[in-house]
């Protein structure tokens, strides 16, 4: 295999890493930030942790993994992203920090004090992620002011306010209602009664803002932000630094891509037809083709930001030159070679011991498995 | 570059490796002791069994959430506060790090839930393989990431590019099974294993002291005692004394760690006790032990372990190379890229690393004056009297470990363990003895590689972001205020848990759950849900 196709290979293992951790950790965290929500009494709020209890941990490795996969196959990425969006990550770090915890600690003792500022941390842990997800993906677009030197060396000049920019809070938004949505549709696989109606309800709301934040940023993309584009010619097999090509900015030119390539309107085509398959099998309490419909909206959106920005992973806002893209960001051809071998042997097997653990203990869960197992559950 | 971000930015880093550390051994070696327990009860179907899994099992996952959390920075962190190490080493460091996510953090993690929430879904021995793959799980994390570390100690297996300015990989064998890594690992998961065997001892002895629940303690006991004997040994005899003389960062460890300033003749004495004194290079009131140094860190009689002083003097010579070789990559780097230049570059280009070491003291690495290059090479030497004691500290709370649990065998195997009131008390007294050794020996390993990130290649000085003192001291005390409220939250409910023993699973057969008032000596307190 070439090095060009391993390049290619590896921005979509990543996007693949990222949609995992959508997909599964997006509705852990949507379920815990509706926690105070819709969760209206002590019973409720522990089947709502409990239908996602066995799980959030392994979905969350998701998350560490893409870290680590960033680190291996995107050193210079990793290194410019998370030092450039120091507060921004830490921000999404401390919230999560109240997850492992809060899910252990919460139901362990009786107290409704105790038990309320767990809710409320537990809260934090699950919206403030998801917003801040979605504002660093809307800053990519915008370009992020950092510069590189020939030793390879980063500066960063912006601040972390810097970031909260119209747009950029716009896809903080769509993420957030995006992974509410993907929580509220899962809990309709989980729960009964009146918990169910409100998750229904929530979904809808939820899935409505999606579908209506999605098509402002698409149209905001397409008329106001200017994007980026390599003006010179890129030998997709050299070895490369990013500051070996040059880029020019441009109208519309984060819609570029769907021209040229015509097949990747599918990602923004399907996210739209998605979102209104969930609301529709919501309506017909049809739990497991709503989650279906919602996981391949959350797929497709994350879908289009990569389609819109490709080649681009990280422009530059302080000089185009200095943007990171698949080309020249990249591991060398070895270790490229040697990581896609470890992860096509991995990933399938841990996708199906992720399957085995959800068939094993898939079904709702109800208040009286909750008194009947008090010091086992969440 | 401004050295008080270089410093926040290594106590930030070692702050939270320092309170990570405080759950992982456990998890490593609690989790095996659970998966034996549970191998007990599935071959003989005692259910006091199954409740031992399930209250050491309550103990574990307190602990380990926050395992969980501290873990989480430990992931991002390179790329916060490290980009320069990150952009430099990611080709090769960043791929244990990934390996460790897919083929190990997945499993353990995907695992814990069933274990916790699958008892009855599962059959026994679905449940059983279960606890085994959180067991094999959390120790394949360890595998990987001292492989990672391994590496940087003593880094083998990867090369320097010009053209991209980093590292990268030619040999990932190498990388695996770098003889300093596969050390660390042994030494590493065993000091894990004998945390777990001193935390269910210390906690089986309180609940023999106290007369309670003593079918359940004797077990735990029993079962901690037995693990826990092969553990320590382990540690002792498979120390990682062995990687000493791999690497030239490994070698300087050493010298410091035994505060041998001039390389004596084979085979080397051990200093027992003695105060390392930096200015006079000299240690006073040394007590030595003949050859044992030379045995130990040599397996022979004849290798001579070199001193500081040699090292130092070796080093000067390196850092002269290491000019030659900045001057050339800077040739290089403006475009004399011909054969000549390229070839000279590959002849030095091993020492580029100690080239780097002068960009602390000047930005104009091949001007450097004598008097930098002599700081320089004096500075690659760690301060020696932390290390000379955090060592000793290590080794003297091993060897109090290796007695403990070796008695606790004796008398466990004797059944007469419950009535060894002293040995008892002992136990819980020196509950904290395996978190301050794993501590100290973390703090060998890591603060003996100084002044190096990675050995002989980077910097430490080089290897941190651009960001400013101030965003350091802001998130330096906000991981300090998290983690420490974290710390007595957990602190709270394990004791609390713990002192509560059985009866907290709620099972009606343990003693808070019988008529408390007639057993004597306990106080009735609440258990909790």
């Amino acid at each position: 295999m070439d090095y060009e196709s391993l390049k290619l290979i590896w921005w979509v293992l990543i996007g693949v890493l990222l949609i995992g951790f959508a997909v599964t950790d997006g509705f852990d965290m949507g379920v815990i930030s509706l926690l105070k929500v819709i969760g209206k009494t002590d019973d409720e709020r522990r089947i709502m942790l409990n239908a996602v209890g066995p799980h959030w941990d392994g979905n969350q490795v998701w998350f560490i993994t893409a870290g680590g996969a960033i680190f291996a196959a995107w050193p210079i990425v990793y290194a410019v992203a998370f030092s450039g969006l120091y507060w921004a990550l830490l921000l999404v770090l401390f919230a999560l920090f109240f997850r492992p915890v809060g899910f252990e600690y919460r139901s362990k003792i009786e107290t409704h004090r105790w038990r309320n500022i767990w809710d409320w941390l537990l809260t934090v842990g699950g919206a403030v992620p998801a917003l801040v997800f979605g504002i660093a993906f809307g800053n990519l677009f915008l370009g992020l002011p950092f510069t590189l030197n020939e030793l390879m060396q980063t500066q960063y000049t912006g601040s972390f306010w810097q970031l909260l920019s119209p747009f950029a809070l716009l896809c903080g938004v769509v993420s957030l209602t995006m992974l509410t949505m993907h929580g509220a549709v899962f809990l309709q696989l989980k729960t009964e009664d009146e918990l169910v109606v409100r998750a229904r309800g929530m979904a809808l709301l939820a899935a409505f803002l999606t579908l209506t934040g999605f098509t402002i940023a698409g149209v905001w993309l397409a008329f106001g932000i200017d994007g980026y584009t390599i003006t010179s010619l890129v030998d997709g097999n050299a070895v490369m630094t990013p500051l070996d090509k040059r880029v020019a900015i441009g109208e519309s030119q984060w819609l570029a891509n769907y021209e040229v390539y015509p097949l990747t309107l599918l990602a923004p085509a399907l996210s739209l037809i998605a979102l209104l398959t969930t609301m529709y099998f919501t309506l017909k309490h049809y739990a497991g083709r709503a989650f279906i419909s919602s996981s391949i909206a959350v797929a497709g959106i994350i879908c289009t930001a990569g389609f819109s920005l490709f080649p681009f992973i990280m422009p530059s806002s302080i000089d185009p030159v200095f943007s990171l893209t698949v080309w020249d960001v990249v591991s060398s051809e070895k270790t490229l070679g040697i990581m896609f071998a470890v992860a096509a042997i991995f990933v399938p097997i841990v996708l199906s011991y992720t399957a085995w653990s959800y068939y094993k203990m898939w079904g709702v869960i109800r208040a009286k498995d909750i008194h009947a197992n008090q010091v086992g559950m969440y | 570059m401004d050295e008080t971000v270089v410093d926040l930015s290594r106590l930030q880093f070692a702050i939270t490796a320092f309170y990570h550390f405080l759950f992982v051994p456990l998890t490593l070696g609690l989790a095996f002791i659970l998966a034996i327990m549970e191998s007990v009860y599935v071959m003989t179907g005692k259910q006091i069994y199954k409740d031992m899994v399930k209250f050491w099992g309550k103990l574990f996952g307190i602990n380990f959430a926050l395992g969980v959390t501290t873990g989480l920075t430990m992931e991002f962190q390179f790329g916060t506060n490290w980009a320069y190490y990150s952009h430099y080493v990611g080709d090769v460091f960043g791929a244990p790090l990934a390996i460790e996510g897919l083929m190990a953090f997945f499993l353990e993690s995907t695992f814990i839930g069933l274990f916790f929430f699958g008892w009855d879904r599962l059959s026994k021995l679905q449940h059983l393989i279960v606890t085994w793959l959180v067991a094999i799980g959390s120790n394949l994390s360890a595998l990987w990431i001292l492989i990672a570390n391994g590496w940087m100690q003593n880094p083998v297996g990867a090369e320097f590019n010009y053209e991209t300015m980093r590292m990268e990989m030619n040999s990932f064998s190498e990388l695996i099974f770098n003889p300093v890594a596969q050390v660390k690992f042994v030494h590493t998961v065993s000091a894990g294993y004998v945390t777990g065997a001193m935390f269910v001892l210390a906690i089986s002895a309180y609940f023999m002291l106290n007369k309670r629940d003593l079918p359940f303690a004797r077990r735990s006991f029993a079962i901690a005692a037995s693990f826990g004997l092969a553990s320590i040994l382990s540690v002792i005899v498979l120390g990682d004394e062995s990687g000493y003389e791999l690497g030239d960062v490994q070698r300087t460890k050493l010298a410091v760690i035994e505060a041998e300033w001039d390389t004596h003749e084979a085979p080397a004495a051990f200093t027992l006790v003695g105060i390392p004194n930096e200015d006079s290079m000299q240690t006073d009131y040394a007590i030595r032990i003949p050859y044992a140094l030379g045995l130990v860190a040599t397996r022979s009689v004849d290798e001579e372990v070199t001193g500081i002083k040699d090292l130092i003097v070796e080093h000067e010579g390196r850092i002269r190379n290491g000019m030659t070789a900045y001057g050339l990559l800077q040739a290089l780097k403006s475009g004399e890229t011909d054969t000549q230049t390229i070839n000279r570059f590959e002849a030095v280009k091993a020492d580029l690393g100690y080239g780097l070491l002068l960009k602390k003291y000047t930005n104009e690495v091949v001007d450097a004056s004598e008097e930098q290059i002599k700081q320089a090479a004096r500075d690659t030497i760690p301060s020696v009297a932390p290390m000379f004691w955090t060592f000793r500290i290590m080794v003297g709370l091993g060897f109090l470990m290796l007695f403990l649990i070796g008695a606790s065998f004796y008398y466990a195997s004797k059944h007469v363990a419950e009535h060894q009131t002293w040995l008892l008390k002992s136990l819980i007294f020196a509950l904290p003895a395996p978190w301050i050794a794993c501590e100290m020996g973390w703090f060998v390993a890591e603060f003996g590689r100084q002044p190096w990130s990675i050995g002989e290649v980077l910097p430490t000085a080089m290897s941190v972001s651009s960001r400013s003192a101030t965003d350091l001291w802001m998130s330096l005390s906000a991981f300090i205020v998290f983690y420490s409220g974290l710390l007595v939250v957990e602190f709270y409910l394990m004791i609390r848990f713990a002192k509560s023993g059985p009866s907290c699973l709620k099972t009606g057969r343990y003693h808070f759950e019988q008529n408390a008032t007639d057993q004597a000596g306990s106080h009735p307190q609440h258990s909790p849900a």
